[in-house]
């Protein structure tokens, strides 16, 4: 009995995430249309929600091709990580009140941990290719994910002092009388940047940017290998609006509809904040990206600590 | 409400195993449907259609290698202030004005390789980017 009701959890919540993830790529492209004032994909079922089902028929019916010149294994491997390490957090993310997989009392911290083992799978996969543009894509890839780990993690910090717990579910019942967005507003927005940042998205994909390098570290993938690239990504997007909305947005707080509703709204709406990003800002180059990273945002996340720090020691 | 570390700490495993499982069928399920045909154009590196000379395993940029070993740097110190955070409300005064003690000598460090030109990464060919190899062979040109 004990063992089945985290099996029946499991199994919801990956569904849930799965699920989304797949369904994030009808949205993407509709929501893309709309903002640039075209259709997207319409023809396939009511509002063409059918392309999901064809895309996922299609990729996995593709030629499963391992390039012979590549590491082979390594090259099967790289596509797993991500999917495996993207999945394993959603262990912690706390869905209602008592609805999370594991209540572990260090929570962010697994959180943090889990999100950046996708940083193996750039690697892996830009290493094993044996492909120039997939070596360049893998670098950067990971060059920018470290960077921005660095202060992802302490942008965080300054929700945790105030909350004094690293438990997920304490962070959002210590937001009852106000959304830490209010206090922790520098916090906030240094941890949205790094989350694009790390999930590799539009303005940050230079691990990608197509029209220099092809597809960076995936430009030999193909099939359902190349498709799990993208599911990652996605993962990745739900995962970090999910650890906004808890962080910073009262998680499944809200009045009159029930916990899982607004936590699933608040979700939905920080990724359509992505999606806008993708669709409304330019990339930046390289440098620029990295010498932002390290010579603005690291030092105004100690900063940021430090404040925090202070304002909670007066006021109390 | 579970007590033990093993009972908090089974589902994670079990979200483990179940997460390798889903990315397993994945790359097994293409693996099993999908129809093999190669041939020997197919098999090349793809470089936009021209024919690759080479393989990828030169030499790359040695600032690749130096934000390693920054991040290493930074993110030890980053975690050595996550467990102070949790015993803030504690310690109070004292872990405050030892924490700040800490950070200015991380900043300390920090602005000694930002002086260094470490964190530019401007253009070869431009001054400013040339600092951060000039640190990895810094008497090598010296003669």
């Amino acid at each position: 009995m004990s063992a089945l009701y985290p099996l029946l959890i499991i199994a919801v919540v990956l569904g849930i995430v799965l699920n989304l993830a797949g369904g994030l790529i009808w949205v993407e492209r509709r929501l893309l249309a709309l903002w640039q004032d075209r259709y997207g994909p319409n023809r396939v079922g009511p509002f063409g929600l059918g392309q999901v089902v064809a895309d996922s028929v299609k990729l996995f019916t593709k030629e499963d091709w391992i390039p012979p010149f590549a590491d082979k294994p390594v090259f099967v491997l790289a596509p797993a990580v991500v999917v495996a390490t993207s999945l394993l957090a959603f262990a912690v993310i706390p869905f209602a009140a008592g609805f999370v997989i594991a209540d572990l009392s260090v929570g962010i911290l697994f959180l943090l941990a889990a999100s950046s083992l996708g940083v193996y799978s750039v690697v892996l996969a830009g290493w094993s290719s044996n492909n120039k543009y997939a070596l360049l894509g893998g670098l950067r890839a990971t060059a920018q994910m470290l960077s921005y780990e660095v202060f992802m993690g302490l942008s965080l910090m300054g929700v945790v002092i105030m909350a004094g717990s690293f438990r997920l579910g304490d962070i959002v019942e210590a937001q009852r009388h106000m959304w830490y967005v209010v206090p922790q507003f520098a916090g906030f927005v240094m941890f949205l940047i790094a989350g694009v940042a790390e999930t590799r998205r539009l303005p940050f994909d230079l691990a990608e940017s197509e029209s220099e390098l092809i597809a960076g570290f995936h430009s030999e993938y193909s099939g359902m290998k190349f498709g799990m690239f993208f599911v990652g990504e996605y993962i990745g997007v739900i995962l970090i609006s999910a650890m906004l909305t808890l962080c910073y947005f009262g998680g499944w707080l809200g009045p009159v509809l029930p916990g899982p509703v607004w936590f699933g709204l608040k979700t939905m709406a920080f990724i359509c904040l992505f999606i806008l990003f993708r669709a409304a800002l330019p990339r930046p180059r390289f440098d620029q990206l990295m010498s932002w990273g390290w010579k603005v945002l690291l030092p105004l996340a100690l900063l940021n600590l430090l404040v925090t720090g202070a304002a909670v020691l007066l006021l109390r | 409400m579970p007590t033990s570390a093993a009972e908090n700490y089974f589902p994670v495993l079990l979200q483990i195993l179940i997460a390798m499982a889903v990315a397993g069928g994945m790359v097994g399920g293409s693996f099993f449907l999908g129809h093999k045909v190669r041939n020997r154009i197919k098999d090349m590196p793809y470089e936009s259609g021209m024919v690759p000379t080479g393989d990828a395993r030169g030499r790359f940029s040695v600032k690749f290698y130096l934000v390693g070993m920054l991040f290493i740097l930074f993110d030890i110190e980053a975690i050595f202030l996550y467990p102070w955070v949790v015993v803030f409300h504690e310690l109070k005064m004292l872990a405050f004005i030892e924490m700040v003690l800490f950070i200015v000598f991380v900043l300390a460090g920090f602005f000694y390789i930002w002086k260094k030109g470490v964190l530019n990464w401007a253009a070869e060919g431009n001054d400013e980017g040339k600092d951060a190899v000039r640190i990895l062979s810094h008497d090598q040109h010296a003669a």
